[in-house]
């Protein structure tokens, strides 16, 4: 019984080894070795000397941070309607729908409504604003990305608004409180988890956005995506590329512990009650 | 009589897929009573309660707070505190928050407010469990927050929703005295909804049996429990021999093939009627004294009581609560006074029922 359990997770812990393990091992010796293969450091602080690559860093967290809060404030209502529709399974599927399609597929597709002989801007000239430049702006890109991350958003805060008993912001409107302080005070703090579900899956993903910042920002949005696209693939120094992979998933693990629910210190004051008794 | 402190006039209940919870509903809640609503779940009690709260809106009929109008009130305006069935305490709170919430919401200086909960919280017998999480608590312990929750904020009606359904046999009897305690304490009016007639009779100054949506019966525990208006109520409240007789004229009826004296009266000649026996009025005697004879046929020791059920000639089964035992198979006979025999009419409003009880019953 326990050896056929072993062997069954043998495919399991191959996988981890192969595709997760190794590549992130590679990465980081990549990252502490120079072109001969000798141990250094220089590459970590080149990056932490580097006004350029410090200004890319934060470029990444703040656009990272804009695309997760436009998405958290269409998700969080959106979600919030879609708990009370009658035919849910439908409106969810059609949320899910579009990230069934490649992201190059949707891009592409966006570059053509947005370019100058697009969509839209026929659009702004039939009601005399256009045509305008939309596409390699920060706005389109902001809003593609958002466009492409919103499902991820809205489906957990959904699941976490679905699971709220309808009880508790009964009992609070009973208690007193008005439908907005039901909302606050109830409502928006017990579906939390999902919010911080959502938080995680759209803000980390978009730190590392590169195909976006080139095909919808028109490389005027240069992230650490970017940086690392263009170390591997056009300077060929590989060193520096996995350097900033790893600053990456230094940041990106920094975001899950901030999001994570963290233990309430309530014992302590449970054991300062019991002091004083 | 003063002002009934909530009336229900009326009262249709049509959810939107048609199907209708309540039906001409009229009640009268007075100042400082413990009401309750008793019936089978899917009686429509719960929905009176949430109508009266403010969570979901009749579909005809008025709801008068103080003679007031309240149909159109949210439930945050409402004098009335519910604590629900399962407690619905929130769980992102501890048992201090939890309680404070409504003060809060009031904004009630922090001195008032810490006073009043801790105070609210000695009320039903939780001191030092402010800092507790709701987690931590029995199921009995979040139950006496749910109360402390509701009752910290005065209100002048609290609704009880089956609130000790959740709560094992013992508990649920220590929580029965506790409430009605309170209850006498406080001054507060009641309306505890349950589907436990035993609760219902225990705790409450006024009962409304329902079922299928509508008010059968209302009245004092030992009126509903006395004098049943029908088949259902007298087999929902207790236990009962209910046969099938015929009124021969006032105070005579024939049942099992006798004619006996009751106590009944104001109904055609020749009427058929339902009679009621209550196995504790059936007393057992020797077969040539009784007024019925029974065979013996199964016998059940209960702790306070014998259940023995018997069968007759007709073959007709007789519950029968007897504090001795008497031997399996053996014939016994019962006797009962006139007044043991309650009879019931087929479909008789409760309006004609109570005229009909007052003219023919000397109490």
């Amino acid at each position: 019984m326990k050896k056929s359990k072993q062997f069954f997770m043998v495919p399991y812990f191959l996988w981890i080894a192969l595709f997760v393990v190794a590549p992130l091992l590679l990465i980081l010796y990549q990252s502490l070795t120079d072109g001969q293969g000798h141990f250094t450091i220089q590459n970590y602080l080149t990056y932490g000397s580097s006004s350029v690559y410090l200004k890319m860093s934060l470029n990444s967290l703040w656009y990272a941070f804009l695309i997760t809060v436009i998405t958290l404030l269409i998700s969080y209502p959106a979600a919030y309607i879609l708990s009370r529709l009658k035919h849910q399974q439908l409106w969810l599927l059609l949320i899910i729908l579009p990230t069934w399609i490649n992201l190059l597929l949707k891009a592409y597709a966006f570059i053509g409504l947005f370019s100058r002989a697009g969509a839209v801007n026929h659009f702004l000239m039939f009601i005399g604003i256009g045509p305008k430049q939309i596409l390699f702006s920060d706005f389109s890109f902001l809003l593609v990305a958002s466009y492409i991350e919103i499902p991820f958003m809205i489906l957990p805060i959904y699941n976490a608004i679905v699971q709220l008993d309808p009880a508790l912001p009964n009992a609070s409107r009973d208690l007193g409180a008005s439908p907005w302080q039901t909302f606050r005070l109830v409502t928006f703090p017990l579906t939390l988890s999902g919010v911080k579900a959502g938080v995680q899956a759209v803000f980390i993903p978009s730190l590392s956005l590169f195909m976006l910042t080139r095909l919808i920002g028109g490389n005027r949005v240069i992230t650490l995506g970017t940086a690392i696209e263009e170390h591997f693939l056009t300077t060929m120094n590989w060193g520096m590329g996995s350097t900033i992979g790893v600053i990456l998933i230094v940041m990106m693990f920094v975001i899950m512990i901030l999001t994570n629910d963290r233990k309430k210190k309530r014992r302590e004051v449970l054991d300062d009650e019991k002091a004083t008794h | 009589m003063a002002t009934p402190i909530i009336e229900l006039k009326g009262i249709t209940k049509q959810y939107d897929d048609g199907f209708v919870a309540l039906t001409n509903i009229n009640l009268t809640i007075e100042q400082g009573k413990f009401y309750s609503l008793l019936g089978p779940s899917g009686s429509g009690k719960t929905t009176i309660l949430r109508i009266i709260a403010g969570f979901t809106n009749a579909t005809q009929g008025q709801v008068l707070f103080n003679g007031k109008l309240i149909n159109e009130l949210p439930p945050n305006q409402r004098k009335v505190n519910t604590v629900f069935q399962n407690y619905a305490l929130f769980p992102h709170l501890d048992v201090f928050d939890n309680v404070a919430f409504g003060l809060t919401l009031q904004k009630r200086p922090k001195k008032e407010i810490k006073r009043r909960v801790l105070d609210a919280l000695k009320l039903v017998q939780l001191p030092g469990y402010a800092n507790r999480e709701i987690s931590e608590l029995s199921g009995g312990q979040q139950q006496r927050v749910a109360i402390a929750r509701a009752i910290v904020n005065e209100p002048a009606v609290l609704l009880l929703d089956e609130p000790l359904s959740a709560l094992d046999m013992k508990l649920r009897q220590d929580m029965q005295y506790e409430l009605r305690e309170l209850q006498q304490r406080l001054g507060i009016t009641f309306i505890f909804v349950t589907h436990d007639q035993e609760e219902a009779l225990a705790m409450s100054d006024e009962i409304f049996v329902m079922d299928n949506g509508k008010v059968l019966q209302s009245g004092t525990p030992v009126d509903i429990y006395d004098e049943p208006i029908n088949h259902f109520v007298a087999n929902f409240i207790g236990e009962s021999n209910i046969l099938p007789g015929k009124m021969l004229a006032d105070y005579q009826v024939e049942f099992v093939g006798k004619s006996f004296e009751c106590a009944d009266g104001g109904m055609r000649a020749n009427e058929a009627v339902e009679v009621v026996l209550r196995p504790e009025d059936l007393d057992i005697t020797t077969a040539d004294q009784g007024k019925l004879v029974v065979k013996v046929d199964t016998q059940l020791f209960r702790g306070d009581h014998f259940e023995i059920i018997g069968i007759d000639a007709d073959g007709n089964e007789w519950l029968i609560h007897s504090t001795n035992p008497v031997r399996d198979g053996k014939e016994i006979g019962l006797t009962f006074e006139p007044e043991d025999i309650h009879v019931m009419r087929f479909g008789e409003k409760e309006a004609d029922f109570d005229a009909r009880l007052e003219q023919y019953e000397e109490d």
